[in-house]
């Protein structure tokens, strides 16, 4: 098969998740949970991003044993992390069958120079991105999916937005350029020129673009939507809530975020559905607001 | 992105509605308005009023099974496809099979027919294959994402395409690939993935009977894989 046959396939899976939510999971259990409550996708891994913040130490590739687990447990498609540079993780990652792979900054880079060269595997790749330049290096790579970095595990929208704002606002900009002036542009964005130049012509991303990091609510999932993101990836704005509970109400209460962020996703233009959803949810996780990281310590800062 | 969009074509345009809670939508919703048909997304019971035909999009059987409940369209749906035409693509042909696999609620049973879901394995195992079909004039670039494969086929359901009985297709030459009852199509692999538009043409004209208003050269429409 050539290269470019296999990336439709890649991104034709990219397509099939759109206008869904995908849930980060830690157990079979809450796979279940996601699964009931409409997500389109799980991740699987040990520790949730609030978690790592919590925690600190180096995160890594989950145990293949709990990625097996999720994958026997529901029939959607089960993604993972590995981390960014870290060709062995994703090779491994690749023969247990994970559907995609997130290079992620969430987890401590391996390689501070160099992202994997997706290219050479069969699963697809999504990779986080602040602009569009990284976005465009993403894809020159082989990312069949861009997502916005965001600041993972905090709860706090406010870098999602940025960051699908600056992708947008670049994506405009480039569509409204001269052929003559692309090459420049290309040079200032650091992005590979003939990506450069499909994106100047059809005004899109060649992948498609979802939202991540920091996504908390229903209101927040339908902002990011409204703001160009074809999906949304929720961390830790689900299994981080009703933790002060017995597990009984924490799992109903996790329900009930989870399908509450679904439909937000669903009727992101219809305010007054949801408002509807938005009543009388089970409290947002407590979260962290950006401003109050140091600035070694943003997990958006990882890659380049 | 507007609720409604429309081409404005001189000619009345046909009315086709994109089942959009989950899934590859918005590549139908291109496919459809290249044909110059005036496409809406359907999320809501009320989004289903005055459409010629529907497209049930790829995408997640379970979760679009779960989310068609959760938002109250499961009903009106399902008598929608009982009279109305109804293109299905993947997730879609689940959705309408009379037996399938592991669903959180009952499928709708208007297609005769049985099916294995993500019967080829996970995403690794997605493949594109040659298809022959007949009904849209040869041969056709079948791209099949985690897909549902096809086991039985009731009396008065028609074959609309195979894979190819070429040595490369192995145990899987012939294998059924696309169906038609009446009004309604299901095919496993995803025309819409592609810029060939002659199985959404195909449906609206032969199958759904409606009268396509002249637009410029639908094949000029690139819009690449998205």
């Amino acid at each position: 098969m050539s290269h470019q046959d296999q990336f439709r396939l890649k991104v034709g899976l990219a397509e099939m998740l759109k206008g869904g939510v995908i849930m980060d999971v830690m157990t079979a259990d809450q796979a279940r949970i996601a699964e009931e409550a409409g997500a389109a996708a799980v991740m699987a891994l040990e520790r949730i991003p609030a978690r790592i913040r919590r925690e600190g130490g180096v995160a890594r590739m989950s145990d293949p044993r709990l990625i097996k687990e999720i994958e026997a447990s529901v029939s959607i498609p089960v993604m993972a992390k590995c981390r960014i540079g870290h060709i062995a993780e994703a090779q491994i990652l690749e023969s247990l069958g994970v559907d995609f792979i997130d290079e992620s900054e969430v987890l401590t880079p391996a390689d501070t120079e160099h992202h994997i060269w997706k290219h050479d595997f069969k699963v697809p790749f999504v990779c986080g991105c602040r602009d569009l330049g990284e976005a465009l290096r993403r894809i020159g790579e082989g990312a069949a999916m861009i997502r916005t970095k965001g600041e993972a595990g905090t709860g706090d929208v406010v870098e999602a937005v940025r960051h699908m704002r600056a992708v947008q606002k670049g994506i405009k900009k480039l569509a409204s350029l001269r052929e003559d002036e692309l090459m420049a542009e290309a040079k200032a964005l650091g992005a590979p020129f003939e990506v450069v130049k499909q994106v100047a012509r059809t005004g899109k991303l060649p992948v498609p673009n979802f939202a991540a990091g920091g996504v908390a609510t229903p209101a927040d999932a339908a902002l990011m939507v409204q703001l160009g993101a074809e999906a949304v990836f929720v961390g830790s704005g689900i299994f981080e809530v009703g933790l002060d509970q017995k597990p009984e109400d924490q799992r109903r209460d996790q329900l009930r975020t989870a399908q509450a962020v679904v439909k937000a996703v669903t009727h992101y233009d219809r305010p007054e559905i949801l408002a509807e959803i938005s009543e009388g949810l089970p409290r947002a996780m407590r979260g962290i607001a950006t401003d109050a990281i140091p600035e070694e310590q943003q997990l958006a800062k990882r890659g380049w | 992105m507007s609720v409604r969009e429309s081409a404005k074509p001189a000619l009345a345009a046909p009315r086709v509605g994109v089942l959009a809670l989950q899934g590859d939508f918005a590549c139908h919703r291109a496919s459809f308005a290249a044909l110059g048909c005036d496409v809406g997304r359907v999320t809501l019971p009320a989004d289903l009023e005055g459409l010629d035909a529907l497209a049930m999009p790829g995408g997640e059987s379970t979760t679009m099974l779960r989310l068609l409940v959760a938002n109250r369209l499961y009903d009106p749906l399902a008598e929608f496809v009982r009279t109305k035409p109804v293109l299905a693509t993947c997730a879609g042909v689940i959705l309408l099979a009379r037996e399938a696999d592991l669903l959180p609620a009952p499928s709708f049973g208007v297609l005769d027919i049985g099916v294995d879901r993500n019967a080829y394995g996970r995403q690794i195992d997605s493949f594109h294959a040659d298809l022959d079909a007949p009904v849209v004039g040869g041969t056709f670039h079948g791209v099949f994402i985690r897909a549902p494969r096809i086991r039985r086929v009731g009396a008065g359901v028609d074959i609309v395409a195979r894979r190819t009985r070429t040595p490369a297709d192995g145990a899987a030459a012939g294998e059924i690939v696309g169906v038609r009852a009446g009004r309604i199509v299901g095919l496993c692999f995803h025309p819409e993935l592609t810029s060939d538009l002659r199985f959404h043409r195909w449906f609206l004209t032969e199958v759904a009977g409606l009268r396509l208003p002249a637009v410029e050269s639908a094949v000029a429409v690139r819009r690449g894989a998205r």
